[in-house]
């Protein structure tokens, strides 16, 4: 019973982290554009919410509200400057959107504060399920892991069965050309753009319960974003989904029981200290393993 | 060359402000006693330190083409060389500095040889993971500090220099600093250069020259490594003290600040990169405090912006600005 609870808070990881990276991938694949700022949108998400739920009172209501305020903050992003690194160097994008990151923090700081914020478990999920015989998980992860494959499902459905979805996939295989058939690609940028972030948002809310919110949560999930994304192929979703619940169950068994596995070879206390660190460590190698083994990743296009 | 034209180069307008920073930065010590002022003297040995680093990361980015976003790792890495050996009573330096060294380019050559098989994103965001996998084992490591870091007792160089003495241990940072842009020059334009050069503009033509691509891109790497390793060394001894935030992945991106900042590819770049970064810094925040009190604290809000404008607008940096050409 133990297992299949751990099995799923590595799902339920998975998803928040697959949510976070879509948008990053998606960025990456039809724009081609590196950004380091994404997490930036995970921690407006967050911030935003808070202060709608805080003002209406309401779980849902106020995260219903933080989703379309989240892809303004998006779009508002694009226009003003991510549009214009496009056609830069990775390097100018790094160093752009690494200042959009360092703005970011200390925008929040200054509307809302130094101090973290947090968000409660909204009342009619503040409970237990029993998901099997014995086995009790609370409502709220479990929450997250529905509205995730939802999410999930949404996304896979928009692209590759709507029109927009289509334009993705043939921005993302090649963009002048769908700028040549007369495709208002500007307006599809933005539009990819604003998505990446309601999906950035929307894990950076659903994860403000069960973490807290605070200035620069979202900069070291960033990198376990791409991580994802880089593991999985850049530019497909497939691949990021792939590599975000295997992360994810990768986190769990570092979290659970490397330590265990680690008391039987050192002191305990030595052990639970480096067991996180471990299981952090034990991302970054399998992603280097997959590299070495793939260079573009499980799902990446070869070059 | 004619002594006309030595001289014409030599009295170029960023010949002399090259030469007068170089001078100030020698003579900071000695300005800062008359000043009574320790702080400038601490802020100046830091901007050597990581104009060492900035330097450093120049060769494989600047010359290179090589987009690594994990430099930080061989700063940590070479503190935490000094930093354990120090807590574990060996405190000379003529054992901890090669140490450091050796385990930094050791290092270096493992990065290497796995990233360089990738490419562009694929390879800024290995090179970053592997920086994160050295920050997570340095903050594990609980009995040198964890997160919080540990304060160390400096290297000894017995009757040789007292690194305790800010003043010299100054000197030394500079002294450092110099032979690494001498090195750096001599490694632009050695045949070595010029063919890590010659990958960054055409990998394939290169290739089919017969230059082992690969190899003499690890070679700058392992070198790049070294000196990282380097600047690591004298930022432990700097603040006696190591903790895994001197390799956080901002760390990577603030290098990275100072060499595009700076001018890329251009051999003293890092260096002014190194000064206008840690200048913005602490002349921002007193700044935007006069304007209106406990703005400073908010310093970030105008330097974020900035770093996108230089992005979007400033192509090669203060070395453009000043006219140097690409070396």
């Amino acid at each position: 019973m133990e297992a299949l609870i751990q099995v799923l808070n590595g799902v339920q990881l998975g998803l928040l982290m697959f949510l976070l990276a879509a948008g990053l991938t998606l960025t990456f694949g039809i724009m081609d554009l590196v950004n380091l700022a994404h997490g930036s949108l995970y921690m407006m998400g967050a911030y935003i919410a808070w202060t709608f739920i805080t003002w209406t009172d309401s779980f849902v209501l106020g995260a219903l509200l933080a989703l379309p305020a989240t892809f303004i903050v998006g779009v508002v992003v694009e226009v003003v400057i991510a549009r214009r690194l496009y056609a830069r160097d990775h390097l100018d994008q790094v160093l752009a959107t690494f200042g959009l990151i360092l703005f970011f923090n200390d925008l929040v700081r200054a509307i809302w504060g130094p101090a973290g914020k947090s968000i409660a478990v909204p009342p009619f999920l503040n409970h237990t399920i029993e998901i099997l015989p014995g086995a009790l998980y609370p409502a709220y992860r479990l929450a997250i892991i529905v509205v995730g494959t939802v999410v999930a499902l949404l996304l896979a459905w928009l692209v590759a069965r709507t029109r927009l979805g289509m334009l993705i996939r043939a921005g993302a295989s090649n963009r002048r050309m769908i700028a040549a058939l007369g495709v208002n690609i500007e307006l599809l940028f933005s539009l990819v753009f604003g998505l990446g972030a309601v999906f950035a948002g929307l894990a950076g809310l659903m994860a403000a319960p069960i973490s807290s919110v605070k200035i620069g949560m979202g900069d070291d999930i960033l990198i376990l974003a791409f991580v994802i994304i880089v593991t999985g192929g850049i530019g497909s979703i497939k691949g990021a989904f792939v590599a975000a619940m295997g992360v994810g169950q990768l986190d769990i068994i570092g979290r659970v029981y490397l330590s265990d596995w680690l008391k039987a070879v050192m002191d305990p206390a030595a052990a639970s200290a480096a067991a996180p660190a471990i299981s952090q460590v034990l991302i970054y190698i399998v992603m280097a393993a997959v590299l070495v083994w793939r260079p573009t990743g499980l799902f990446g296009q070869r070059q | 060359m004619t002594e006309q034209r030595l001289m014409g180069r030599l009295f170029t307008p960023r010949a002399l402000i090259t030469a007068l920073l170089l001078v100030l930065l020698a003579a900071l010590p000695l300005i800062a006693q008359a000043m009574g002022d320790r702080y400038i003297l601490s802020v100046g040995t830091r901007i050597v330190i990581w104009a060492i680093a900035a330097v450093s990361l120049n060769m494989i980015l600047g010359y290179g083409g090589l987009v690594s976003f994990g430099h930080a790792a061989f700063i940590g890495i070479g503190g935490y060389a000094v930093g354990i050996l120090s807590a574990n009573e060996i405190s000379s330096g003529w054992i901890q500095w090669p140490v450091a060294l050796f385990a930094a380019t050791l290092w270096a050559a493992l990065v290497a040889a796995l990233s360089l098989r990738t490419r562009g994103v694929y390879f800024i965001m290995i090179t970053l993971a592997f920086a994160q996998l050295v920050y997570y084992l340095g903050s594990g490591l609980e009995a040198y500090g964890g997160d919080d870091g540990l304060n160390i007792s400096r290297s000894r160089f017995a009757g040789l220099i007292d690194l305790r003495d800010k003043a010299a241990f100054h000197w030394l940072c500079f002294a450092l600093l110099c032979a690494t842009l001498w090195f750096c020059g001599r490694f632009a334009h050695s045949p070595f250069g010029h063919v890590l050069r010659g990958a960054k503009s055409n990998e394939s033509r290169m290739a089919a020259l017969g230059f082992p691509v690969f190899r003499y891109r690890l070679v700058a790497c392992l070198i790049a490594g070294a000196f990282g390793g380097l600047s690591g060394i004298l930022l432990a001894n700097e603040g006696a003290y190591i903790s895994p935030a001197m390799m956080s992945w901002v760390k990577s991106g603030d290098l990275i600040v100072m060499v595009v900042l700076g001018g890329i590819g251009v051999r003293f770049g890092p260096l002014y990169g190194a000064l206008a970064f840690f200048v913005l810094e602490e002349s921002l925040k007193p700044g935007l405090d006069l304007l209106h009190k406990g703005w400073g604290e908010y310093w970030q809000l105008v330097f974020g912006p900035l770093l996108v404008i230089i992005a979007l607008y400033a192509k090669g940096g203060i070395a453009a600005l000043l006219g140097f050409r690409h070396e």
